[in-house]
């Protein structure tokens, strides 16, 4: 029997685990939360995703809030764990709009703008995205186990979703 | 250097006493408003500013899985940014009952009378709470519309930051608490986008460059 150990990852972090490992990250909002898993060394990793991309006029800066550079580094990390890129799998959620504004001055939309980034960033690399609980307009705590690869999406007004 | 990093690099303990002293008198605003509004006596907590790890930012409210209330009022003119209303399930169930005169329980999808009635006390709160920044700032503010959300702090507070500019490694977080005897308590966020944090600073006489 394995005792799981939880592994938090708070905003504009990533984390890899091993297979008695759970990897949590709480209260996505307009961040995307994601995993990526190789079902056979049973090594998953799980990035919180703040933006879309490594400002270009920037040196500085966290390079793990951004998709582009927080994926590059997450694989990485998986790789010096162990695990073997080309089974990786990847789940996503988060990207919501957690406010309507009525008087729609809604250019921003960051949680979409996130959701699309990490879509074409996941083609790129053809790294299959095989579950998703993205938009909408609320909060989500996401879970991955990796002894299953099971991912269970935690929410305030609906049921667990497992991806 | 225009990033929100370089500029909150340059904050000294004189800026955020500043900051601290035109929040504490807006909190103190709206103090008075909620006390009028509920006949009841409503105290303030002295104001924390702060410049947090961004990272930190989802936890300020005592854990991201928290659930709150949170109302968002964007502002523009002189300034731009937002202010953030948030209340406990508790606070805003209270609240919510002291206004329409029947128990709720926001857990439960509240009705677009509650809902209506939370977001205009926060839009009263807010405006008695931004006039201390008119006032003292010699400026024009114009709220937005309240946009209400009922979710896990952690959730609120991202958005709130993220959608307002503070997109640096670090935010400024200016946080007042108010407390009544009748158990609403409520937090503030003044979140000002980059630009209107210099252009504050400059009017509080305490700029940076």
């Amino acid at each position: 029997m394995l005792i799981s150990n939880k592994i938090r990852v708070r905003m504009a972090d990533l984390k890899v685990g091993k297979e008695s490992d759970v990897l949590i990250t709480s209260g996505l909002g307009s961040c995307v939360g994601l995993t990526l898993y190789d079902s056979i060394s049973k090594i998953g990793g799980m990035a919180h995703i703040m933006l879309p991309e490594f400002p270009s006029n920037r040196k500085q800066g966290k390079p793990e809030k951004y998709a582009d550079t927080a994926i590059d580094i997450l694989i990485e990390e998986l790789r010096k764990a162990g695990a073997n890129i080309r089974n990786l799998e990847a789940k996503m959620a988060g990207g919501a709009q957690m406010f309507n504004f009525s008087s729609s001055n809604d250019r921003i939309r960051i949680g979409a703008r996130n959701i699309e980034a990490v879509e074409s960033i996941m083609r790129k690399k053809r790294i299959p995205i095989i579950g998703a609980e993205v938009g909408e307009n609320y909060g989500r705590t996401m879970e991955l186990y990796n002894n299953s690869g099971e991912v269970v999406i935690k929410t305030v007004k609906q049921d667990d979703r497992i991806l | 250097m225009n990033h929100i990093d370089d500029k909150l690099a340059k904050l000294g303990p004189i800026q955020l006493d500043a900051l601290r002293e035109v929040a504490s008198i807006g909190a103190g605003n709206a103090a008075t408003s909620l006390s009028e509004m509920l006949n009841d006596k409503i105290q303030m907590k002295v104001p924390k500013v702060s410049i947090l790890p961004i990272d930190l930012v989802p936890e300020i409210m005592g854990g991201a899985d928290n659930l709150i209330a949170a109302i968002l009022v964007r502002i523009m003119g002189d300034i731009n940014g937002g202010v953030l209303f948030t209340l406990g399930n508790n606070s805003a169930n209270k609240l919510i009952s002291l206004l329409i005169g029947e128990e709720v329980n926001i857990e439960d999808n509240i009705g677009e009378l509650e809902e209506s009635a939370l977001k205009e006390v926060a839009n009263i709160l807010t405006g008695s709470n931004l006039n201390a920044f008119s006032q003292m700032l010699d400026i024009k503010i114009m709220p937005d519309v309240p946009a209400l959300a009922h979710d896990m702090a952690g959730a609120i507070l991202e958005v709130a930051f993220i959608e307002l500019g503070q997109i640096g490694d670090y935010a400024l977080v200016i946080e007042t608490e108010i407390l009544g005897n009748l158990e609403v308590n409520g937090q503030f966020f003044v979140i000002p986008n980059p630009e209107s944090l210099d252009f504050m600073l400059k009017r509080l006489g305490v700029d940076v460059d």
